[in-house]
């Protein structure tokens, strides 16, 4: 079986009282000048500060010669801890079963951005790669002192370093530092988040010398959740805690003007929590939080009903004054090369907002105490959650501790930043620990929503049948309406809540290819929010920001616009497509799928069941994914299963093959759900799809019979994301399959039954 | 009205003093501090909260007190240990199913029913008893391939 150890759950503080790793500093920061002073450093009794230029704050050998990575990224259950291990296993050889991973605690680690973009590996990993070269070296130079061997003639192997010409002489990783911490310094870039690199002098390992990375070392956080031995967020329990429940309202922006505490009496310890327009409700049981939020009696002030009617949404976006447009990088002239076209393709595309709807609605637990606080949160981003959390108790941040822990499910921005936030004003409020989980009507109805946008797209083809000029533009909500983390009060519906003013941001995307035309443009413009105050349509992250979106609709109108000159799809991009990795990925998927070239549709099918095949591609950040849906449509219901999936992915070096094809499983299934199903209903008062049956997503009975993955591993390519990119070209698959199957194209998502019907007939 | 009730959960006997209109999730959770089923929905729509109550799977978070008084319950943990897994739980760890796992409740409670009763269900017969289940990670496809080794394990 494997190891139930639970890796995440202590700090840092719970090993010292334990008796783990003591401090020890070998001396100052490790130059050429000191570093004969490494051979006299002495144990000191003092940690290093948790600072981004220090090696401790990354790496430590403990005193049973066990390595501990302190990461300042999240796994989101994509077994990224596993994969990072091995990255930290193999720079300093180690065998991975003696590495542990600590995450998201702010008390262990310092900010690398949390789970973000898919830079986990990308980004995280790299610098605890950098971290643990440099370790190995110091940890080296620290044996040739101890030893009188130079460095150069010395191995290490399993944590020991030896003489490479006499095996005798040899120290361990224990003998060297165990039980001590490091005390180098790292050339820290400045940046914190994301773009935090701290490398030291060390060189990491040849590719080609890998014996960990590239395996598929089995995750060791499954054991303990099948085993329910494992405490999620929503089970973390602290003496004298409360639970919370917050009331929204039920037209979007009104706020409470009356609210009659009597109504709950007869509830046990149930108390009231109201500023502005923040409401809540605390009880000792939670069952008690639930029946007093629910029976509380509350006036609500009437504001205007905000939202149009949802069956204008994409003439509302039409519409819409821009707010900002980006046209990135041009190629040539494009409105030159459409007035001398012989031909001119259009189309346009549409997709609705979109819902996190994680497993569980978000759940956060603040304790105050002594003048510091402590969250636990499922949030992705514990560090910038640290910040929210602080500025909503009015306390420095360096007195709050945040705490990730296992939560119900994360694809970006959802509503845990919300909850930790929330929980806090609770807390504070009651002056007790307050564990706060949403409703499901919350966690769906009032998570931060995937922005709705529209696409135009056109292509400029000359008389001998070449594409000359390509315009596409994207316009939509922000996908920063609010931003993508809970650090700031007006990125919050707590904050806005309490009165403080969102500042909506601005940032769509741009399609991720490389067709070569002549003369091409990628445009995007953003509109204003709905609401500026409190909306449960505000916009934000949601797995791979609105990268499906805008590919569901250029790889949509690369597939018409093959169809319309009568070629095949794969060949049409592999004639325009410039970049070798795509068309490398291109080929590969055609390769493994069987793909016969002929032109779409098929138009040789009579049944009721008709199927078909399609291509899409894209690149995301250095990440290339090509997918072929293979699709039954049931021309009488209009309801579409995506039978087979064939992908290749290309992210550069692959860390753990295991790890990676799960990643791209679930993307495609994920995706396949928001294409089919989803979409967030409303009326002009609200949200109206609030739990599953009005935002349904994709049944196992649905779920396809066949997912082929081609992982191309790039040992000298630095690896990049996977945790979304799959994701990305999946509605355009299916889209151009269903074209294949039927002639007829989808242009709106998802592909829900009753509009395929009617888009059939 | 608060009452007390008695409840057999994974064998041992225990006394709750609460609402009997209570949903036993909140028993399972907050009084006998057994973390397992979790708050996915509370409206029987997700699975997550599912134990068995005398073996059939059961949505516990909306299930009244007042129903499961002297009956059976078993959650997750009265499944199997790692000492002594049950199938599907050993598949579930071999497959590596779960991403953020707070599904899995639902779908393995759900099986280990399915399985019980049926050696070697099909394809179809596994995706129609699973129906109505969500994982919204999109763990499908192996959730199917971990009921389909517990399947064969099981003989």
């Amino acid at each position: 079986m494997t190891r139930m150890e639970k890796p995440v759950t202590f700090s840092r503080r719970t090993l010292l009282q334990a008796g783990g790793a003591l401090v020890v500093s070998f001396g100052a920061p490790l130059t050429l000048k000191s570093a004969r002073a490494a051979e006299n450093a002495a144990a000191a009794a003092t940690k290093p500060p948790l600072s981004p230029d220090q090696l401790s704050s990354f790496i430590a050998v403990n005193a049973d010669g066990t390595v501990s990575a302190y990461f300042g990224k999240m796994d989101m259950g994509q077994g990224l801890s596993v994969a990072i291990r091995q990255m930290v296993a193999e720079e300093l050889d180690v065998p991975v079963d003696r590495t542990k991973i600590f995450i998201g605690d702010t008390d262990t680690s310092v900010n690398q951005g949390g789970a973000s973009g898919s830079t986990g590996v990308q980004n995280g990993g790299k610098q605890m790669r950098a971290a643990s070269a440099e370790a190995r070296r110091v940890l080296v130079e620290m044996a040739a002192q101890k030893l009188g061997v130079p460095a150069d003639q010395l191995s290490v192997k399993d944590g020991v370093v030896s003489a490479t010409n006499d095996a005798g002489k040899k120290v361990s990783y224990r003998e060297l530092i165990g039980g001590q911490f490091f005390n180098v310094h790292l050339d820290w870039n400045g940046e914190m988040g994301n773009p935090l690199y701290a490398p030291g002098k060390a060189k990491p390992k040849d590719p080609k010398a890998y014996t960990i990375v590239g395996q598929p070392v089995p995750r060791d956080d499954i054991a303990p959740k099948v085993f329910a031995q494992e405490n999620f967020c929503t089970d973390v329990k602290v003496p004298g805690m409360v639970h919370g429940r917050v009331i929204r309202p039920a037209v979007a922006g009104a706020e409470p003007i009356k609210v009659d505490e009597s109504s709950i009496k007869n509830i046990p310890g149930a108390r009231v929590v109201w500023d502005k327009g923040f409401l809540g409700v605390v009880a000792d049981k939670e069952w008690d939080a639930i029946r007093a939020a629910k029976e509380l009696k509350v006036e609500w002030s009437q504001p205007t009903p905000p939202f149009p009617s949802q069956t204008t949404l994409y003439d509302h976006i039409r519409k819409a004054p821009t707010r900002k447009r980006d046209e990135g990088k041009p190629v040539g002239n494009v409105d030159d090369a459409f007035k001398s076209a012989a031909r001119v393709i259009e189309a346009e595309y549409e997709w609705p907002f979109q819902s996190h709807s994680s497993m569980g609605p978000a759940c956060a637990l603040v304790e105050i105490k002594d003048g510091r606080a402590t969250c636990w949160s499922g949030t992705q981003k514990a560090h910038f959650v640290r910040a929210g959390v602080a500025a909503m108790l009015g306390m420095p941040e360096d007195k709050v501790r945040t705490i990730w822990t296992t939560g119900p499910g994360s694809y970006g921005r959802n509503d845990a930043d919300d909850c930790a936030a929330d929980a806090a004003v609770l807390a504070k409020a009651v002056g007790r620990p307050v564990r706060l989980q949403y409703m499901r009507d919350q966690g769906t109805g009032w998570d931060p929503k995937a922005p709705a946008s529209i696409h135009k797209a056109r292509a400029a083809v000359d008389a001998a049948g070449n594409v000359v000029a390509y315009d596409f533009l994207s316009k939509g909500f922000s996908r920063v309406d609010v931003n993508t983390n809970g650090s700031k009060p007006w990125d919050t519906l707590a904050g806005q809540n309490l009165g403080v003013a969102l500042k909506s941001g601005d940032g769509f995307g741009f399609p991720g290819e490389s067709y070569g035309f002549a003369n091409k443009r990628a445009a995007w413009e953003t509109i204003a929010p709905l609401l500026d105050r409190s909306s449960p349509l505000r916009s934000a992250h949601m797995r791979d920001p609105v990268g499906p979106q805008t590919c569901f609709a250029s790889e949509s109108f690369i597939d018409e616009v093959a169809a319309a000159l009568n070629i095949d799809p794969v060949a049409f991009r592999l004639h325009y497509v410039r970049d070798p990795r795509d068309l490398a990925v291109i080929k590969a998927a055609a390769e493994k799928a069987g793909w016969q070239t002929r032109v779409s549709p098929r138009r040789d099918q009579r049944g009721n069941t008709v199927s078909g095949r399609g291509i899409a591609y894209a690149q995301r950040g250095a990440t290339r994914v090509a997918v072929i849906a293979e699709v039954d449509v049931d021309r009488g219901s209009g309801k579409i299963w995506a039978r087979k999936f064939t992908v290749a992915h290309d992210c550069g070096q692959i860390i753990n093959p295991d790890g990676l094809h799960h990643a791209i499983e679930n993307n495609i299934v994920q995706a396949t759900s928001r294409t089919l199903w989803e979409e967030v209903k409303f009326d002009q008062k609200n949200v109206t799809s609030v739990d599953w049956r009005t935002y349904p997503i994709l049944d196992v009975t649905e779920a396809p019979e066949q997912v082929d993955i081609v992982m191309i591993n790039r040992l000298e390519v630095a690896p990049s994301g996977a945790g979304e990119a799959a994701s990305r070209p999946v509605p355009a698959a299916i889209a151009n399959a269903v074209f294949d199957a039927t002639g007829v194209r989808i242009r709106r998502a998802p592909f829900a039954p009753a509009y395929v019907k009617s888009s059939l007939s | 009205m608060n009452k007390k009730f008695s409840l057999n959960v994974n064998g041992q006997v225990h006394t709750v003093e609460a609402d009997e209109q209570m949903p036993l999730l909140y028993a399972l959770r907050d009084d006998l501090g057994l973390n397992n089923p979790h708050f996915g929905c509370g409206l029987a729509q997700c699975g997550a909260c599912t134990v068995h109550v005398d073996g059939k799977p059961t949505r516990s978070c909306v299930t009244p007190l007042s129903e499961v008084g002297g009956r059976k319950i078993a959650t997750l943990a009265g499944l199997g240990t790692p000492e002594h897994p049950h199938p599907l739980q050993t598949a579930y760890v071999q497959e590596e199913v779960p991403q953020c796992a707070y599904c899995i409740n639902g779908w393995i409670m759900t099986a280990a029913a399915l399985l019980r009763d049926k050696k070697r269900p099909t394809d179809a017969e596994i995706r129609t008893a699973l129906r109505g289940l969500k994982c919204r990670c999109g763990t499908h496809m192996a959730i199917l391939r971990a009921v389909k080794r517990a399947a064969a394990m099981m003989g």
